[in-house]
């Protein structure tokens, strides 16, 4: 019996998510009285588990992974879970990984949850707890398969040091690609954080008035290595990619931070960003909704304000290096 | 070509979230159900093959009765045959069962669910699906084209994405960029009178085991007051920001 935690890497490096399931998943193996196996698949960095509790790290080393191929993964993690005789393996909430685990769970024939919040309660049965109603609620969710797959909510957990050795052990699966999907292309920018990989997310909305105006998001977003987002009108009147839609119905954020510019504060806005730990509002409207849903606000004209926070945030920056 | 289209049945976007029967169920009163949005792109864009290269498209509901009227108007926004299979979704693992079964009689070329439910937020019926089905599956899409039976699709990756070619048959996740907004498809009356002349089917529910099952809810802690800093004095945002909050 052991807990398998599956740790994403990219260009050959863990991601932090990686290191945050890393964490979970040790929590989790001293909760039952077992210990954690990690499957990385091409990772240069994979010992560096060991700092988060993994005593095992299963390395697949495969030039014919090195693009992502949803089966094949399936395929690596399914294996993976086979050879430790995985009673529960975790994953992040990466576009990836929420892509991969129904695969695994029905090939393992285990239950899954998404969005995990917490460790689970295994003092009767396995009950993890988890958001639903996109962040408006949550629910406790009895999983009652013998094996269980569980995905993590990204930046929930944190990180959780735990000091050990970790064994990297060359992992040579099977896996087939042969089932008809090739990735063709990825279009990727490479020099900017994603909003799933952010730490900071600055957001904005209507309120800027047009896409011309988007250097005041990007300069302060730069200024704080942030990821850029916006509301949905935003990305609908293509002033920004639909890919920076933000909410409800686009991409939901968890950041640590995460500044709204302009934007109202519509309930289903709110829901998507509601898991971001800190929240600041820069709104001309004091009865703008955001103020209700934000932990600091400035009333205040964004075309004013914005430039002004950028500067002062460069010489703190400078000054705190 | 043979579509199939998902559709989940779920609280409106403005929905007020509560809970009753000592929180274990959701609180259904005053609540407006609509077409889950992921899947209202993915209705738009099957309706698209159908107009441009004579597909026919079925929509299948998992749920009880009370979901009829979500699937009518799928119906008059114009797909062609409806199945409801007669039972209340408990858990993804069962919904993708009941669905695959649907799917398998239909014998459909493409699969059309959405990302996840909005209420729910599972997002795991289509990649079960497409695994029970056996066949292909590609997740967060947001392009597709079909020719013969080839499928290329563009799906969101974090920070970009992705162009994809798959043999059919294919099941996708789809979400907003499937279409465009502007393009989302409503029904008109003409649609809505023709919607009642057409077959909506009612399938018995084939799945014997439940693999999870949602116990209890509860709703996040009330958020204290917002701290208003002043805009002439910035300086005490960064400094809240970063002695209080420790976010920067
Ligand atoms: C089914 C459905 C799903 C939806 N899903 C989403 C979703 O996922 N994400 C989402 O974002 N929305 C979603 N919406 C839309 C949502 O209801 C709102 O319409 C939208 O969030 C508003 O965007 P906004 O705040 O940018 O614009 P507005 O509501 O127009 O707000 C602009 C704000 O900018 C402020 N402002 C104006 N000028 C300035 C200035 N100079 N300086 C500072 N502030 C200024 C105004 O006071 C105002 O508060 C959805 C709607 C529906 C019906
Ligand atoms: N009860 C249901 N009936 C039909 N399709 C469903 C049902 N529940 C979920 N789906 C489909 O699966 C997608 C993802 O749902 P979920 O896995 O619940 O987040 C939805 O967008 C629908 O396309």
């Amino acid at each position: 019996m052991s807990v398998l935690v599956y740790t994403e890497s990219e260009n050959g490096k863990l991601k932090k998510l990686s290191l945050e399931v890393a964490s979970y998943g040790n929590a989790l193996a001293d909760q039952l009285g077992t210990s954690v196996t990690a499957i990385s698949v091409n990772a240069d960095n994979a010992a560096d588990l060991g700092k988060y509790g993994v005593e095992k790290v299963l390395n697949v080393s495969s030039e014919e992974l090195s693009k992502f191929h949803a089966e094949a993964y399936t395929q690596v993690i399914v294996n993976a879970a086979k050879e430790v005789g995985a009673k529960a393996v975790i994953l992040s909430q990466s576009a990836n990984a929420k892509y991969l685990a129904p695969l695994v769970a029905v090939e393992l024939n285990a239950a899954y949850a998404s969005n995990v919040v917490e460790l689970p309660d295994t003092s009767s049965s396995f009950v993890v707890k988890r958001t639903a109603f996109t962040n408006k609620a949550f629910n406790e969710t009895e999983l009652s398969t013998e094996v269980k797959v569980i995905g993590v909510s990204n930046n929930s957990f944190g990180l959780h040091e735990n000091e050990t050795q970790a064994n990297v052990e060359a992992f040579s699966p099977s896996f087939s690609l042969g089932n008809g999907v090739e990735v063709t292309s990825v279009d990727k920018n490479t020099n900017k954080v994603s909003i799933a990989d952010a730490e900071i997310v600055v957001s904005g909305g209507r309120g800027l008035k047009g896409p011309e105006n988007w250097h005041l998001i990007e300069d302060l977003a730069e200024t704080l290595n942030a990821a850029t987002a916006c509301s949905k009108p935003v990305s609908d009147m293509g002033w920004r990619p639909h890919g920076e839609h933000v909410g409800q119905t686009g991409k939901p954020v968890a950041s640590n931070l995460y500044i709204a510019i302009g934007v109202s504060g519509a309930i289903q806005h709110l829901a998507g960003i509601n898991a971001s730990k800190v929240k600041v509002v820069i709104n001309n409207d004091p009865e703008a909704p955001f103020f209700k849903a934000a932990d600091y606000g400035i009333v205040g004209d964004a075309f004013e304000v914005v430039p002004k926070l950028t500067e002062k945030l460069k010489t703190f920056k400078a000054n705190n290096a | 070509m043979k579509i199939l289209v998902c559709i989940s049945h779920v609280p409106d976007t403005t929905s007020k979230i509560n809970f009753t029967d000592g929180d274990t169920k959701f609180d259904t009163n005053g609540v407006q159900f609509i077409i889950n949005p992921n899947d209202e792109f993915g209705l738009t864009r099957a309706m698209w093959f159908k107009e441009k290269q004579g597909a026919t498209v079925d929509v299948v509901i998992v749920g009880e009765k009370d979901v009829e009227p979500t699937i009518r108007k799928t119906l008059a926004i114009g797909a062609d045959t409806a199945f409801r299979v007669d039972v209340a979704p408990v858990d993804g693992f069962q919904v993708a069962q009941e669905l695959a079964n649907v799917a398998k009689q239909g014998n459909y070329d493409l699969i059309i669910a959405g990302r996840e439910s909005i209420d729910y937020n599972g997002g795991m019926v289509p990649g079960m699906l497409a695994k029970l089905l056996g066949a292909n599956f590609i997740n967060t899409c947001v392009g597709l084209e079909i020719d013969g039976d080839t499928a290329t699709a563009v799906r969101e990756i974090d920070g970009g994405k992705e162009t994809l070619t798959a043999k059919l048959p294919l099941v996708v996740g789809g979400q907003k960029g499937l279409v465009e907004e502007s393009d989302l498809k409503i029904p008109n009356m003409r649609g809505i009178m023709m919607a009642r002349k057409k077959p909506l089917n009612v399938v018995e529910a084939v799945a014997s085991e439940k693999y999870s099952e949602a116990k209890k809810f509860s709703k996040p802690a009330p958020k204290g007051e917002v701290k208003l800093v002043d805009a002439d004095n910035i300086d005490e945002l960064i400094d809240l920001l970063h002695n209080e909050a420790k976010a920067i």
